[in-house]
């Protein structure tokens, strides 16, 4: 809602300066957005008439005018403004005068020819940005007279950025009770004029929407001056108001908008056929929109206003553009209704649509309005572009329209909910200045709101208009009281920080991507079923919500690599979104997952570039230490286990494995495959980890067993195996032969090439053997060694090496 | 007697050039080994008459000690000199850089949202959270918004089509903490959340944080007291804050929070950092909570706001970027 402040003024009067207005404004709730000060810094400009304009000698794009500023002798002007010629009446800031934009005006010598002033546009006037050409005033503007006395300036164009719940200050009547009510003054209401019915013009209007339009108000005016124009004071209100003036009839329309904060439509009288019918549209009944923008086609939720042949306006929203008002309209037609807001709310939004009634009606009219709105701006019509007046014409159904209810408030609750008493006078005295009813009750008051007040409907929105006028900077500080029960945090779980923070310290940096990626990054990953599309993406590139962190984040890690940053590291949680195959219970539909996950993505150096130790690009034992440090901080490592088996399209096959825990698949490890990586334009060194956070964050809670009183004994061996034998297999070979005689088990070693068999492997191996009741002898352990040789040599085809 | 004498003179120039603990060993044997002159001398006191042998004895005595003295002297400086040696040798360039102690960082966002979270905590504000993909029912209807209510226009709401969409703000876990149980409640939920809008000041993914008291007794003036104490505590440091009249469909009276910031040049202005207010009584209801016995309020936050103002981070965009030379300046 933008508006000038003088208008205001008019409506309500206080001592307050602007500077106070817009902070009582914006402390009761309508907040000042923009504050533009109008008219400053106008003096020493005068109205104008250039009388003679003749070429200037030596340039084409100047002329030599003669200027009567009400001075006796013309002024001799230079001017290079297009519009510049004899008989149009324009701004002109005399010598001496110093405009909004700092230019001092001299008398001075252009291509050498005398100026003693300057002719001004709009812009140059810090009025608008209109710099196109001079302002042109219209005919009658009196020469000589202050320009800014005949603008009524200076003035301030002020914005507010309303809230939903408050269309009633969309009209400056409505603000005027609000400023009345803060600033302990009262509304100045022009007088509900009458008027004189001349014409006995009518035309039935037939009520067929039930309570979506229990009010809808006509008039026909016949005979208006089709090339009337806008007068210069009404023009300048709406131009402050951000409107630009159209036509003189539109122009009042939109006018009695601001003022009352009823919307208005007129229609060219001419262009309808018999009665007017408010109804539902037809589905699919379609019309062509008053700004020619485009035509739309209409389901049976709409409103629309239809003769006897056909649909003119969509109601609420907008006019038609068969029945608009030309410049050769003569005879006009007068709309103002009442739509119930929940009859018009989201219809714009559905055509595409966003208008000054729209925005009004949906979030409510005062129904009380119409007939004050009709008569408003008939009496303006009359007096500006003349024509016969006919009688109001009037439809309602009285049992549809809204009527306030009184709503209780009760003195207690008003103190407990805001924290502090507030005077009972001082609560009577806010809700009489709001227009509201006061009535006294045992326990309070009961209090009736306007019908202007559509927010009005239980006690709380009453307790927050006392807070809201009384001041919510009168309220105290206080610190709750009340029982505090401490938040317990699970030991047993891992904190998210906890595991950022360890990241953090093995050097990662946290990344945060959107969580909306492109259907086509994740087909190249093999990443493309049972997807969650968004119904309305923002773009391609953010469509489908991700069912991975790690396109996104090895996008990321790419980005930099592209920085010339060679060695990334990186790491993101968030959620990871996938259709269950289950249908949902709500829906019937298949419902999505979402899963907090943690991936890591690294590529460069194993290490930070150093001079003490030789260079090293990472490989998956990197990666893998990562997680093993992860999967060590919640405590139980022996339930994790890695696979290489069932790997997605994106891993390397042989370079990646499957994280398990306790039997479920956690997420997976690795490089990428080489193809995706020759894809996404990266090398070989980029791996990767995405893991689910849950089983992470499962941590043990530690059970203290006694410390081992005997010493423990070390034995290695070396034995060779097939490659094909994984470590894991040889673990299991030995613990499973030992038992709880196996503290530990270390691999130290690995080799193949000289010396080792062909297709074979050489491992390195320290037993840390101990038992809980007593020393182990050299004998215990020659045993245990040879206990582990048999197994392996059975289980693993292995060879004890010399 | 003049013979053990000069050659004990000797002696000790020789010891004082002794320039290895070796040569100075050899000098030891020569004196005081088993065949050393100064053993000699004592051996052949034997031979002298007793009172005789007293005095010759004395006096061998004191050459030995003398001698024992040099020596234990001069091997304690060559000592030194070995380790004076040994110890250049070893000295390194103890500015060189250190072996593998590069390290991450976390990121701005997560920094102010753990802060944000662990000043309610200290308050007994129990960290909740919810599904970013809501239904309409939690995300607003249950929060009192109606059907096609204009403030959820001001929502840009993404949508997919089976009527779930992406969470619009964390209130809705205001919803789910409150649903099913019964008050005294304080709950902290930090959560990303989503709008169809983008640009220069809008990431359609976001960070907020959502705090929730529901019990017997709290008023607005406990809920501008708390927000009073966590500014405080955020930016350790006071300002002049204001609470100006709002509307949210899930709270009555509603606020929004102004700070009163002084930026670098030197300007002050007034720059909203929250939105807050008393739970509205509908919403309470809808939880199966008693709106007469008991109130509530609740408040949120953006946390990329609080991070631009604590860490000066200009752009909003950068958060969303991951440039590591960004990135780099939160480690």
């Amino acid at each position: 809602m933008k508006f000038s402040e003088n208008w205001l003024r008019e409506l309500v009067e206080i001592e307050a300066d602007r500077v106070a207005l817009a902070h009582a404004l914006t402390m009761a709730g309508l907040e000042v957005e923009e504050l533009t000060p109008l008219g400053e810094g106008l003096t020493g400009v005068v109205v104008a008439e250039i009388v003679a304009a003749e070429k200037h000698p030596e340039a084409d794009r100047l002329q030599v005018c003669k200027v009567d500023a009400g001075q006796g002798e013309p002024l001799q002007i230079v001017c290079g403004a297009p519009n510049a010629r004899v008989g149009i009446k324009v701004p002109l800031a005399t010598v001496g005068a110093t405009l909004p934009g700092g230019i001092a005006i001299k008398a001075a010598k252009l291509r050498g020819v005398e100026s003693f002033g300057m002719l001004c546009s709009a812009k140059e006037l810090g009025l608008d940005a209109d710099a196109s050409g001079l302002l042109e005033l219209p005919a009658d503007a009196p020469v000589g007279r202050p320009l800014a006395d005949y603008l009524g300036l200076p003035d301030a164009s002020i914005e507010l950025k309303l809230t939903p719940n408050r269309p009633d200050c969309l009209g400056l009547l409505g603000l005027a009770h609000d400023v009345a009510a803060l600033f302990g003054s009262a509304v100045k209401a022009p007088a509900p004029p009458s008027i004189a019915v001349e014409s006995a013009a009518r035309r039935g209007i037939r009520l067929e929407a039930g309570k979506d339009a229990p009010r809808y108000l006509g008039r026909i005016v016949e005979g208006i001056d089709p090339a009337a124009r806008t007068p210069l004071w009404l023009a300048e209100r709406l131009r402050r108001a951000g409107l630009r003036p159209v036509s003189a009839v539109v122009d009042i329309t939109n006018y009695v908008m601001l003022e009352l904060g009823q919307p208005l439509h007129a229609f060219d009288n001419d262009a309808l056929h018999g009665d007017i019918v408010v109804r539902h549209a037809r589905t699919g009944e379609k019309l062509d929109l008053l700004d020619g923008s485009k035509a739309v086609r209409l389901g049976e939720e709409f409103l629309v206003i239809a003769d006897e042949r056909e649909a003119l306006a969509v109601a609420g929203i907008m006019g038609g553009y068969h029945s608009r008002v030309t410049d050769a309209t003569r005879n006009v037609f007068l709309e103002a209704a009442h739509f119930a807001p929940a009859a018009i709310m989201g219809r714009a939004r559905k055509l595409g649509l966003h208008t000054d009634a729209s925005h009004r009606f949906e979030r409510g009219v005062d129904p009380a309005l119409p007939r004050r709105a009709l008569d408003r701006a008939t009496e303006l019509l009359l007096a500006i572009a003349g024509g016969k007046a006919g009688p109001a014409l009037v439809a309602e159904r009285p049992e549809d329209l809204p009527a306030p209810q009184p709503v209780a408030l009760r003195r207690a609750r008003l103190a407990r909910v805001l924290g502090v008493t507030v005077a009972d006078e001082e609560v009577a005295r806010i809700f009489t200045a709001l227009g509201m009813r006061v009535e006294a009750a045992a326990d309070g008051w009961r209090i009736t709101a306007p019908s202007s007040r559509f927010d009005i409907e239980r006690e709380e929105d009453l307790i927050e208009e006392v807070a809201r006028i009384h001041g919510y900077d009168r309220i105290p500080t206080h610190s709750p009281a009340g029982a505090l029960t401490l938040a317990t945090e699970p030991e047993a779980r891992l904190g998210e920080l906890a595991v950022r923070e360890q990241l953090a310290a093995r050097g990662y940096y946290e990344a945060v991507n959107l969580a909306f990626v492109s259907e086509e990054l994740l087909r190249r990953w093999g990443l493309d079923e049972a997807l969650v599309p968004l119904a309305n993406p923002l773009s391609a590139d953010l469509a489908v919500m991700r069912p991975s962190l790690l396109p996104g984040l090895v996008a990321a890690l790419s980005r930099n690599r592209a920085r010339q940053q060679e060695r990334v590291r990186l790491f993101e949680f968030g959620r990871v979104f996938r259709r269950d195959g289950r249908p949902d219970v709500q829906t019937s539909k298949p419902a999505p997952l979402e899963t907090p996950s943690l991936a890591i993505v690294a590529s460069g150096a194993a290490r930070a570039e150093q001079w003490g130790e030789p260079a090293r690009t990472l490989d998956f034992f990197d990666l893998k230490g990562d997680l093993d440090a992860l999967i060590a901080w919640g405590g139980e490592p022996g339930r994790w286990s890695l696979h290489a088996d069932d790997l997605p399209g994106w891993l390397h096959p042989g370079r990646g494995a499957r994280v398990v825990r306790d039997g479920e698949t956690a997420g997976y490890l690795g490089a990428l495959h080489p193809q995706l990586a020759k894809a996404l334009d990266l090398g070989p060194d980029v791996h990767v980890l995405e893991l689910a956070l849950e089983p992470l964050l499962a941590r043990r809670l530690p059970r203290a067993q006694p410390v081992p009183r005997f010493p423990s004994v070390r034995r290695d061996i070396a034995v060779e195996v097939p490659e094909t034998v994984g470590w894991s297999q040889i673990e299991q070979a030995v613990r499973g032969s030992l038992g709880e005689a196996l503290k530990e088990l270390r691999l130290f070693d690995r080799y193949s090439g000289k010396g080792v068999e062909e297709g074979r492997k050489s491992l390195a191996m320290g037993l840390i053997l101990q038992d809980a009741s007593r020393t182990l002898t050299d004998d215990d352990a020659d045993r245990c060694v040879r206990e582990a040789v048999s197994a392996l040599e059975k289980a693993c085809k292995a060879r004890l090496r010399g | 007697m003049d013979d053990l004498d000069s050659r004990a003179s000797q002696a000790l120039v020789d010891i004082d050039k002794a320039d290895t603990l070796e040569s100075l060993d050899a000098l030891r044997v020569g004196l005081l080994g088993k065949s050393g002159i100064v053993t000699a001398a004592l051996k052949s006191l034997g031979a002298l008459a007793p009172d005789e042998r007293k005095a010759r004895g004395a006096e061998v005595n004191r050459v030995k000690e003398r001698l024992a003295d040099a020596l234990a002297a001069r091997k304690q400086a060559l000592e030194q000199a070995v380790l004076d040696r040994r110890l250049a040798e070893e000295r390194i360039d103890i500015t060189l850089p250190g072996r593998d102690g590069e390290r991450g960082g976390i990121h701005p966002i997560t920094r102010a949202l753990e802060r944000i979270a662990a000043i309610f905590a200290r308050l007994g504000y129990q960290r909740a959270d919810g599904p970013e993909i809501e239904d309409d029912w939690h995300n607003f209807e249950a929060l009192n918004f109606p059907p096609h209510h204009p403030a959820r226009a001001m929502h840009d709401t993404f949508y997919f089509g089976d009527g779930r969409l992406l969470r619009t703000h964390t209130s809705p876990v205001q919803i789910r903490s409150m649903v099913g149980r019964q008050p005294p409640i304080r709950i902290i939920a930090p959560g990303k959340v989503y709008r169809s809008d983008s640009d220069q000041t809008h990431s359609p993914m976001f960070h907020q944080i959502e705090g929730l008291l529901v019990d017997e007794t709290s008023s607005f003036a406990d809920l501008k007291g708390t927000l009073a104490e966590f500014i405080r505590a955020f930016f350790e440091r006071d300002f002049e804050m204001r609470f100006r009249p709002s509307y949210f469909p899930f709270t009555e009276p509603s606020a929004e929070v102004d700070i009163r910031w002084d930026a670098e040049d030197g300007s002050e202005r007034w720059l909203e950092v929250l939105g807050c207010g008393m739970v509205h009584p509908n919403v309470l209801k809808n939880c199966g909570i008693d709106p007469e016995r008991y109130t509530g309020f609740a408040f949120g936050l953006g946390v990329e706001r609080f991070a631009m103002l604590r860490y000066g981070v200009s752009d909003l965009r950068a958060f969303f970027e991951n440039d590591l030379r960004f990135l780099k300046q939160f480690a």
